[in-house]
Parts: C-alpha cells; structure tokens; sequence
C-alpha cells in the first residue's frame, strides 16, 4: 500500500469545504461585528460618564463663591452623588484660581496638570490617577466681581473601572445573541448543505456499485438540474457507447450472416467448374461465380459502407452541408455506371442552397443507396434531386416505374428481408443504411408514390442558412 | 461658654504641633509571623477581638498599635507615599480619612465570600470595609434626669433646651469637631441630614455646651453627672464601660450608624493575615464578641426600638471625600464657632 499514488486519496468532503467556508465567513463577520460593537459600547460609555463628569464639575462651579475677595468651594454632595454612579471608580478634583494655585482639592499634593487652556468651555482629557488610567474634564467658570476676577478651573476625573464595565456589557449584549445565532446558522448550514448534497451521494453511491458492463442510463429524476446535466451527458456517452457495441455486435452478425450464402454459392460454382473439365457446363459454372462474386464485392461495399455510416454518425462532428451538392455527387460518381452504363440520369436542383446539419459522407452513402435501389428495382429515367419543403430538407430520388408492392414496402429499410421474391444482389442493406443515416440526424425516410413513378426521399431537419 | 472657647483656642494651638505617634502599643500571640494593626480603636475594648484571632492563628503575631485618628491618617497617607513601611492592616473610625486613603490607591483590593456579603454601604472598590456597627446615641444620666424627660429626638432635645434653659446649662456635652475626627464626621453627617443642626448647634451654644475631645472623657462626664445629656456619642463606649447610670437613646428621627473602616495598605508585608483578620472580623462569632465589646449594636436591643427608616448608615462611598475637602472643612468649622459666638453675644 506504500506506493498507492497520492491522487487515489479521498479528498475533503464537500460538505466539510463548505462548512469550512460558511464557518470562515462567520468568523470573520463575528469578529467584525464585535470589533465594532466594542468601538460602539466605548463611545456609549464614554459620552454617558463624561456627561456625569460634567454634571459633577457644573456642580462644583456653580459653588463657588467669593468670600472675602477670595473664591470659596462650598462643595456640594450632589457631585460626588453624581460620580458614585461609577461606584467604585476613584475619584479627582480641584479648583484652582486665577493664580494658578490650588483653591481646593483631593490632594493639596498631587495635581493633575489639564493640557494647556483653549478649545471650548468643557474640555475633556485623558492621564494617569495614581497609576491608574483616568479621564477627566476642566470646566472654566470666570468671575468678575469687585474684589476677586478673573477665571477659576474645576478639574474633575474618574477612573475608568465603570466606563470598562458598562463597555464589557454592552458588548456582551450585542455578541451574545450574535454568538448563539452563529451557532444556529452553522447547524442549519450542516443540514442544509448535507440535505442539498445527498443525491451526490446516493449517485455516487450508485456509480461505485454499478457494474462496469453495465451501460443503461442513470435515473435523472429528482436530481438537482447541475447534477442532472452532468448525468445527462455521462448517459449520453454511455448511450453513444451501448450503440458503437450495438453497432459492432450487428456488423458481425450481418457479416457472418450475409456472407455466408454467397460464399457457399461460390464454393459449389468452383466446385462445379473444377469437376467439368471443359464444355458448356464450365463456361456457365465460371459466368456464375464471376457474377456471384461481383455480387459479393458490393455487398461487402454495402456492409462496410453501412459500418462506416453509423460510425460516423456517432463520432464524427456534424457540419452544414448543402443536400444539392450532395446530389450533384452521386450523379458524378460512376458506381451506378457498373451497375447500369447506360442508365438515363437527370438532376433537379434549383437555386436556393438545401443546408443541412449532418456528415456529408454518410448522406452521399445515403443518397448513392437510394438511387442504386431506384437503378436496380425501378424503371428508367431516374431522377435525383434536392429541395426544401415545409421548412423541411429533402433528398430524393425518383424513378419511373410504379414501386413496390405495399407488401414490399411495409417492410423496406429492415435488415434482411430478402425473401424468395426479391434478387440476389438485392441485400435489403441499401434502405438500412438509408433508415440509419435519417435517424442518427432526426429524419425520416419516405416512399411516396408519385404521379410520374415511386419517390424514396430522406427528409432532414432543414438548417437555417448561415450567412 | 469659656470652656468651649478655651478648647477651641486649644485646638487651633494643638494643629500645628508635629503628631505623636501611636498612644499604646499591644502585642498578641507569639508565633513566627509579625503582623502590624494600626487602629483608633482601644486596646481595651478590643482585646478579647483579636486574642480570639490569634488563638486560631497560632502562627502570628500581632502588633496592635492604638492611635489618634488624625495621626493615623496622616501616617498612612505618608506610609502610602513611599515614606515608610506601612501597617499589615488600618481600621479607622474616621472613615472619611480612610475613603481618602482608599481614593488615593493606597489600599489593596480583597475579595471574599464574606466582604462580598457586605451590603454596598460597608463596602467600597472591595479595599474598604466596614466592620461595626455604631450609632451614634444621646446618653444621659438615669440619676438626673427622670424618664419622661429625656429627649428621643432632636426635636425633643431642642424644645427641652428652650423651655428649661436653666436644668442644662453647662450640662450638655458633645465632640469637638475641630478636634475630633469622628466628632466631625458626625456634624457633618448632621449637616447634610436635617435642617436642624443649625438649630441645635444655637440651642447647645445658649447653654453653653462643653465640645471636648474624647468619648472617655464625655461618657465619664456623664456617668459621674457632670452632664445631664452627650450628644452624638458612639454607643459602643457606653457599651461597653457598663455604666448603670448612663442611659442611651437613639434618636428617632434619624440614627447616624458608623462601620469602622478596615483597610489593606498598599505594601502590606503581611497582606494575607491582615485578610484572614478581616474574614475573621466579619465571622459570626468575632461579630458576637465585638457585640458584647459594644463595636457591634443590636439596634433592636436598646432602648427605642428604631424605624428601620430613621436609621442613617454612613456609607463608605466616595462621597465622603467632601467631608475631608479643606474648603469645606474650614467652613463648617466656621459655622460651628461662628454659632456658638453669635449666641454668646446676646
């Protein structure tokens, strides 16, 4: 097992892929979202203690009096009321004068110097209180009377501990719910992507228990439409597939079961020639087999001709072709010519281009069927011709005689239906082939009787023309 | 009135003089580790406290220092500041002093089941707890002063200082603010309560109270009938003296309770026993032997039975920083000796 290559290793789930991608995504909008509820519970707790800052510090101004040309902080308890709001957060502040000295304060010795003056009548910063970060506000309240003017400072500070708490709550608040709900999202993704990808696993079940000479197509119904896509052109491949080996199973069987009579025919002719050493009987014995073998060269020509047509009908890319150029070529060809040399032959192809979208080798073996089939059964002048009609294609070919019997032509196209009645060089192979090429490009093959003789014509999808 | 002016000049005299350190000195248990108490509390009525703790903690030794209230503060905060080597623990009844201390960041935090089960006003930042309960009582002489006349309230106590002048003339006693820590932090208490602490600071001037320093001095005053009525004194002191002539009233209007401050110093050497001393302290059972040393009142117990509303509990909240704010001090102090003049002057 050591050398197992690696690609043989099972990859990571979809379900895992997704998930891990849902919960990546979730992360990162969590983290988001708290990093901005925290940046919002900071500005709410801030701008709600700096107001009980500032209510505290106009408390304090607004006790100052002057008593004695000298300002006198009578300090009211309603401040310190106000700043107990932060239970437990210490607490600073002092009233300095004009002068710049101390008027009152926490601590006679331990001054915090505000920034320097300036801005607004409310001026909030942050320092150190006794170590311990602090935010404090200076509110200036200015004096003038007659013996005492001039502007007085109330400082007031805090520590942070209540600022941080009320934070820490709000942010709590916010993520809480947040978090149980990602919980949530993440089970519901689990089961809704497991439940979205369950028939890939029943198909994958299916795929590895199927048996690999198994070619019948794969249930499609209740599929998700990209899965059925991809299942539709897996079984059209195996459809293509199950008719190459259809295809291939046929040609040896018609093979075998074509040559066989001819070959044995041949063996009793030689046979015959061989034991007549000379004489008439000879002279025939060897016309006969010339002739059987003749026959035999086009019907080997016809199998191989019909073998190649249905090749290529699955596996060679359709391109447009135009049905009169078709035409045109089995009158060119001189196969006929063996057949028949002195076959009268006429062309009826008009103006406008007959395009269709098919393998223009497997409509000539088509076209060339039909008209050795009017030469051999019909009567002569043929003609062969291509036109459009109702939006339909059509590759006819036309002789003069009556057709067939409608006995006859019941069952034209099926393989192997010489009977008694018919020639010897007439296989029935010809019309298969004929049949064949219509079906593989969504025809059909008609014979009509016609006012001037029997019609047999291949009738296409007409493509619309290309310009 | 001379008595009073001549103590306030004392006062005012005796604030400039360098402070004496601690008043006495005790030492309990033997055992290897030295912790260092520094309190306002007697040492008397303290003992059986703290050689109880010490008996359930045989490995300490514990230093208790008594001193004046002032001379603690001022000793702490320079402790606090780098100055020397602070105390293992400081209970303090002027808890003004120690919400200072504690605003100053010079207290470790602790936190117990039991600090924790403290209501919020005998706790603050869990660097400050209040261990007592005291109210301040009015004591009287059971001798002299018959049962229907004593006054239940404030407002009693001050119709009988203006219909019978004569019996309390130089009979009332009460703290001197200026002088003592705890005597202030109960006018000001007084003053941020009622209206009527300007009435009766008139009313006891009229009659020419005597503001003197210590509960000792004012509950043996009272006990030898020197005073008829002490105004504002801590209960535990008659508590615990055990005097039978010495009757308490709490006041039914309001009843000021105090809980002495205990604090951690930053830089304790011995932070861990001073915490199990304050577990200890809040125990049930230290409860019950500072009960029966006075530091713990029942307030059911005495005399009135108190409306749960008129009991006024002074909270260890950062509030009181404005009853140690200088500018407010000085005018109280003011108003307390502008009082007690103006009312000489007629």
């Amino acid at each position: 097992m050591t050398d197992r290559p690696p690609l043989d290793l099972p990859g990571r789930s979809l379900v895992s892929r997704v998930l891990g991608t849902v919960l990546a995504l979730l992360l990162v909008g969590g983290v988001l979202v708290a990093a901005s509820s925290w940046w919002n519970g900071r500005q709410a707790a801030r701008q709600a203690y700096d107001r009980i800052l500032v209510g505290a510090a106009s408390d304090i101004a607004e006790s100052i009096r002057v008593l004695d040309g000298a300002p006198v902080v009578d300090l009211p308890v309603s401040a310190f009321q106000l700043l107990a709001q932060a239970p437990d957060d210490r607490i600073y502040y002092a009233v300095i004068g004009p002068d710049g000295a101390l008027v009152t304060g926490v601590d006679p010795d331990h001054i915090v110097t505000p920034p320097a003056r300036g801005g607004g009548a409310v001026r909030y910063f942050d320092d150190a209180l006794d170590g311990e970060p602090a935010r404090f506000v200076q509110l200036t309240r200015r004096f003038v009377e007659r013996d005492f003017s001039g502007p007085v400072d109330v400082i007031v500070g805090q520590t942070l501990r209540a600022r941080q708490a009320m934070t820490r709550d709000l942010v709590l608040d916010a993520l809480l719910p947040m978090v149980a709900a990602g919980v949530v999202m993440m089970i519901l993704a689990f089961l809704v992507i497991r439940s979205a990808l369950r028939p890939l696993g029943a198909l994958v079940d299916d795929l590895a228990g199927r048996d690999p000479y198994d070619l019948t197509p794969m249930p499609t119904d209740r599929l998700p439409g990209e899965l059925q896509v991809m299942l539709g052109a897996m079984n059209r491949f195996m459809q293509r597939l199950d008719g190459q080996v259809d295809a291939m199973r046929n040609l040896i069987s018609d093979t075998a079961h074509q040559l066989r009579t001819p070959v044995a025919a041949i063996r009793v002719h030689t046979e015959t020639a061989a034991a007549e050493p000379e004489g008439e009987t000879r002279a025939r014995a060897m016309d006969r087999l010339l002739a059987r073998t003749r026959s035999l060269g086009t019907l080997l020509d016809q199998l191989l001709s019909r073998a190649l047509v249905i090749h290529r009908t699955d596996s060679v890319p359709r391109t447009p072709v135009d049905l009169r150029e078709i035409a045109l070529e089995i009158m060119e060809r001189d196969d006929h010519i063996a057949l028949m040399p002195d076959a009268e032959l006429r062309l009826e192809i008009g103006e406008t281009p007959v395009m269709v979208r098919a393998d223009a080798f497997s409509l000539s073996e088509a076209g060339r069927n039909l008209l050795n089939n009017a030469l051999a059964h019909g009567q002569q002048p043929v003609s062969v011709g291509a036109d459009l009609q109702e939006g339909e294609a059509v590759l006819w070919v036309q002789d003069s005689g009556p057709g067939p019997e409608a006995r006859v032509l019941d069952r034209m196209g099926e393989r192997f239906n010489r009977d008694s009645g018919t020639r010897e060089q007439s296989t029935g192979i010809g019309l298969s082939i004929v049949h064949s090429v219509a079906s593989a490009f969504g025809g059909r093959v008609e014979m009509t009787p016609t006012p001037d003789g029997f019609r047999a014509a291949l009738i296409l999808p007409a493509e619309p023309e290309t310009p | 009135m001379t008595m009073l002016r001549r103590l306030l000049a004392l006062a005012a005299l005796a604030l400039p003089l360098p402070l004496v350190a601690q008043e006495a000195t005790a030492t309990f248990g033997n055992g290897p580790v030295p912790v260092v108490v520094r309190s306002t509390t007697d040492i008397g009525i303290i003992r059986p406290v703290i050689d109880r703790f010490v008996a359930l903690n045989p490995g300490l030794s514990i230093t208790y220092e008594q001193w004046g209230s002032n001379a603690l503060f001022e000793r702490s905060r320079d402790d606090c500041r780098g100055d020397g080597p602070p105390a293992d623990a400081v209970l303090s009844s002027a808890v003004q002093q120690m919400v200072w201390l504690v605003n100053a960041a010079c207290a470790l935090p602790y936190r117990s089941a039991a600090t924790l089960a403290l209501p919020s006003t005998r706790r603050w930042r869990d660097e400050l707890w209040g261990v007592t309960t005291e109210p301040a009582v009015i004591a009287y002489n059971r001798r002299l002063l018959a049962a229907q006349d004593v006054p239940r309230s404030r407002f009693a106590l001050l119709d009988a200082l203006r219909e019978r002048p004569e019996v309390f003339q130089d009979r009332i006693a009460t703290y001197d603010i200026a002088e003592s820590g705890l005597g202030f932090l109960f006018a000001y208490a007084d003053s941020l309560e009622a209206t009527t602490f300007g009435a009766l600071l008139e009313g006891f001037a009229r009659v020419d109270a005597v503001a003197t320093c210590c509960s000792a001095e004012i509950i043996a005053g009272v006990a030898s009938g020197r005073y008829l009525i002490a105004y504002n004194v801590l209960g535990s002191y008659v508590v615990n003296k055990a005097l039978p002539d010495v009757g308490l009233i709490l006041p039914e209007d309001y009843t000021l309770v105090l809980s002495r401050g205990y604090m951690i110093p930053k830089g304790a050497a011995r932070a861990d026993a001073s915490a199990r001393l304050l577990d200890f302290l809040l125990t049930a059972e230290a409860q019950a032997l500072l009960a029966r040393a006075g530091l713990v009142t029942q307030i059911d117990a005495t005399d009135t039975a108190l409306a749960v509303s008129a009991r006024r509990y002074i909270p260890l909240s950062p509030a009181l920083l404005v009853a140690r704010d200088p500018n407010r001090r000085d005018l109280l102090l003011q108003f307390w000796s502008d009082t007690f003049r103006r009312a000489e002057l007629p």
